[in-house]
């Protein structure tokens, strides 16, 4: 018989291949009856070695599963120690953890036993006793089985702060390959029936508010990147289309990691995580930035740069988007400077209202002004004159000798013009 | 937009009071009702212990009230919180805000102002502390005849302990709880429903241990993933100056010497390579023939006699792949010579397709067997040696184009379709993979010859024997 610690050992190690940790958009006042509320925000209790952050209590509720994907270590083929949690197990240790301000809950995910279904329902059963027998306050985030019936995805909905069912691979194609019993079309079943029960319910929480909940966190999902040859320009209209389609919160991409007993059909080595940290840059970009999937890679670059930032590499390759004259440009156009942040934009048009802002102003903001000041105007400051270059040569037939150019030459620094 | 005191020291009126907000609060409003300006006057709360006695007084009885004064809401509410930084300066930067906004009532708008750059700056370290400090709290469970206790040992960078009291009472408003610091303590009434606080308590005061930080540590190690190791991005999010009241901490030393060897560990169990890396630049029969001999994309290079590469025209219409060389084969260097081969020459012959005008290859090329006595038996290659042989297979396929691949038994067909291929279930089918635009599948005949019932054996050979003629048809219909 395992312990419990060996059981966790077994079964939290199982689990760390789910990147997904966010413990935010749920707002729960503490209701006296028992432990735990959400604020909203989110709180990482701890950092892992491997920069990660501990906010959930993010294990398995067994690694048995009877399917065979080729990336994911708990596969049945795989040969590695198995255990499984009783729900009584589950649910003190989530409250045990809580009370001594460990966690902010509980992200309960499992291999698929029997069918989904009947997975599903195991799964419920701890987050319901947490709610139910114990009052718990805390947040929960549950793993949708894809292809669980929707009176169980309603249910699971009704307990969880979030519901998360994974998208896997960027295409059918790489889920024929390597993750055969699933099919992109029952996952997303299984992240419509989330989309549309939300909405129902929103709807009808906007009439009364006592009307139940239903994962007011949303959903989200997990992309295993680097397991096939699938290009970033695929996985981001994957992307695009998932948040477009579903609503989604956050897509997690996740950096194909080694693992004991991999597979053969798996690359060797695990793509460098620069390659999974453009694909959240180039994923930020397109979900607070305004830019399209499609503007991020061309068909003749389908990769995004190891070396740049997509932002950067977007702005090279559009010299005649540039300058963006901070004082006066819309915020759209201020989104796409490089080295220009999200919120530094807000900052940037509340205080341009008062003040006009120069290049020291920016850099007090946190600019990164290095970067920036190529492809923006300010009150004390206009690009140089080798970056309105490349507008002579578009404008004119013939390419312009290369000259060094004079300061005091009859150029105009504004136009560009002879 | 600079404004700050004048460097030169008109003699400062010193001002005292009690290290609060409130107190803070009392102390400036007839400042600013007299219009005092800040160049010329010091605050300091008690606590700092800088202010010099003999010049401090009494700020209400040295000026009038007059001038009424515009407080901003927003500004309260924001300058609570960088009072509670440990910042001795804090005091004079409010009032000099607050001194500044009778005049600019857009003054808090403007991030790039000194003054609120420098609000700003200590607003957003407090606000951090605080966060952190609602994350990095431990409680540890003390019973005693009064009950269940839980208490926390923590050492705020700021004087956020008020602040973050009442986020802990309504998370853990059942539990009877204590955090105490340094410089103030605060404990919770679960009945009373009341936060009290206290003075500063030492640490030797707070539990040491909890039974269950073991499990939590166990949780901590187990959650980690060694691949991608990232201290850096750890500190930046947990610095330093936390960890000593963190109990994970104590496993860190240990989870960071463990990380290489884990990851090492989990690279030797793979499987190392495939033969991509053996196959030659050039893919054309003779070539790809030569180069086999050099391959060492499995471990099954080392026990056989030799790679047997397929053979046939290179114009071949037809492509069989079977599952791997025999004991015959092997000695020979030749594929389908032993008794398999020569049970496929006689049905091929019986479905009417010539075997001189087919390329016949194996799914892997090396045998592989085990010894019993003098003889070798044929063992069944296992996915990782098929997947690690697919690329010569593929460069078959490539080489030869055939119109149409038969897969003779499952290893072939796994290795065209992957693991999840069901041949009785879609055997005899004109199947397509984007590797050859026609395959069937069908049994590999060495099943009939290890067939221990007639009647089954039989079955094996006319469901064969249907899926060549199908084979031959097909192209035969193409053609």
């Amino acid at each position: 018989m395992m312990t419990v610690q060996q059981k966790l050992a077994i079964l939290a190690d199982a689990a760390k291949y789910d990147a997904s940790c966010a413990s935010s958009g749920s707002k729960r006042a503490g209701n006296g009856k028992g432990i735990g509320h959400s604020d909203g925000t989110g709180i990482c209790h701890s950092y892992t070695p491997d920069g990660r952050c501990v906010s959930l209590l993010k294990i398995l509720l067994t690694n048995y599963c009877t399917y065979d994907c080729v990336f994911c270590v708990n596969r049945v083929s795989s040969d590695i120690p198995r255990a499984r949690f009783t729900p009584v197990e589950v649910v003190n240790l989530t409250l045990d953890f809580y009370r001594r301000n460990y966690i902010e809950g509980l992200f309960l995910s499992s291999g698929i036993i029997q069918s989904p279904d009947y997975t599903m329902e195991q799964v419920i059963e701890i987050a319901r006793s947490l709610r139910e027998d114990h009052a718990f306050g805390g947040y929960i985030h549950l793993k949708a089985i894809a292809g669980a019936s929707p009176a169980l995805i309603e249910r699971a909905g009704s307990f969880a702060d979030r519901l998360s069912a994974n998208i896997e691979l960027p295409t059918q194609q790489d889920l024929v390959q390597l993750a055969p019993e699933k099919k992109v079309k029952v996952i997303e079943g299984t992240m419509n029936q989330i989309t549309e029960r939300k909405a129902e319910i929103d709807e009808d929480r906007h009439r009364h508010r006592s009307a139940p909940r239903f994962a007011p966190a949303g959903q989200s999902t997990q992309m295993v990147v680097g397991a096939t040859a699938t290009s970033d320009r695929q996985i981001l209209s994957t992307a695009s289309h998932l948040y477009d389609s579903y609503k989604l919160r956050r897509i997690y991409f996740s950096s194909f990691s080694p693992f004991p007993l991999g597979d053969a059909r798996l690359p060797q080595a695990a793509p460098p995580l620069v390659r999974e940290h453009r694909l959240y840059q180039a994923d930020w970009l397109m979900r607070y930035y305004g830019f399209t999937a499609a503007e991020l890679t061309t068909d003749q670059q389908p990769n995004l740069s190891l070396q740049k930032d997509p932002k950067l590499t977007w702005a090279e390759a559009h010299p005649e988007f540039f300058p963006v004259d901070v004082n006066a440009g819309s915020r759209e156009a201020l989104l796409r400077v490089p080295g220009i942040g999200y919120r530094n934009v807000s900052r940037i048009l509340r205080i341009r209202r008062y003040h006009r802002l120069s290049l020291d102003d920016l850099r007090k903001l946190n600019v990164r002004v290095k970067v920036a000041e190529k492809y923006l105007i300010a009150a004390d400051h206009l690009p140089t004159v080798p970056n309105l270059a490349h507008l002579i040569a578009v404008d004119s037939p013939k390419p312009v000798q290369a000259v060094q150019l004079d300061l005091f030459a009859g150029i105009s620094a504004f136009s560009g013009q002879l | 937009m600079k404004q700050g005191t004048s460097p030169q020291a008109i003699l400062r009126q010193s001002i005292s009071f009690a290290p609060t907000f409130d107190a803070w609060r009392e102390a400036v409003r007839p400042l600013l009702s007299a219009a005092a300006h800040p160049a010329t006057i010091d605050l300091a709360d008690t606590a700092s212990g800088v202010s010099d006695s003999l010049f401090a007084f009494s700020a209400r009885n040295s000026v009038s009230e007059s001038t009424p004064v515009h407080v901003p809401r927003s500004f309260i509410e924001r300058a609570k919180i960088v009072a509670c930084h440990r910042s001795a300066d804090r005091w004079n930067l409010l009032y000099r805000i607050l001194f500044r906004l009778q005049s600019d009532r857009n003054l808090m708008k403007l991030d790039v102002d000194d003054d609120i750059a420098e609000f700003r700056r200590l607003e957003h370290q407090v606000k951090r502390d605080l966060h952190k400090m609602h994350a990095f709290v431990r409680f540890r469970k003390v019973e005693d005849e009064t009950g269940v206790h839980y208490i926390a040992w923590y050492e705020p960078a700021h004087h956020v302990l008020a602040l973050a009291a009442p986020f802990f009472a309504e998370r853990f408003a059942i539990m009877q709880w204590a955090i105490l610091t340094p410089d103030a303590s605060v404990n919770w009434d679960p009945d009373e429903k009341r936060l009290t606080f206290g003075t500063g308590v030492p640490r030797e005061r707070a539990p040491v241990t909890d039974d269950f930080e073991a499990l939590w540590r166990t949780y901590y190690s187990s959650i980690f993933n060694p691949a991608r190791t990232n201290l850096h991005a750890m500190r930046s999010e947990m610095p330093v100056r936390y960890w000593k009241n963190l109990p994970e901490i104590d496993s860190l030393p240990r989870l960071l010497t463990e990380a290489e060897g884990r990851v090492e560990a989990m690279l030797a169990r793979q499987p190392k390579v495939t033969a991509a890396s053996f196959l030659p630049s050039e893919r054309s029969l003779p070539i790809l023939q030569q180069s086999i001999h050099t391959c060492q994309g499995c471990e099954l290079y080392r026990c056989a006699t030799q790679p047997v590469f397929g053979a046939g025209p290179s114009t071949a219409r037809m492509m069989f792949v079977g599952e791997q060389p025999g004991d015959e084969e092997d000695r020979a260097g030749k594929p389908f010579i032993g008794p398999a081969g020569r049970l496929l020459d006689t049905l091929l012959a019986e479905a009417e397709i010539d075997r001189s005008s087919v390329y016949v290859t194996n799914a892997v090329k090396h045998f592989k067997f085990t010894e019993r006595g003098k003889r070798r038996l044929h063992e069944n290659p296992r996915a990782s040696e098929i997947f690690a042989c697919r690329p010569w297979l593929l460069a078959e396929l490539e080489a030869v184009h055939p119109e149409l691949v038969v897969c003779l038994g499952a290893t072939a067909s796994k290795s065209l379709f992957g693991p999840n291929f069901g041949l009785m279930r879609d055997r005899g089918k004109i199947l397509s993979s984007p590797y050859a635009e026609r395959v069937i599948a069908t049994l590999h005949p060495s099943a009939i010859l290890r067939a221990t019932d007639p009647e089954r054996a039989a079955q094996m050979r006319s469901m064969l024997v249907a899926d060549l003629r199908l084979a031959s048809a097909t192209l035969g219909a193409k053609a």
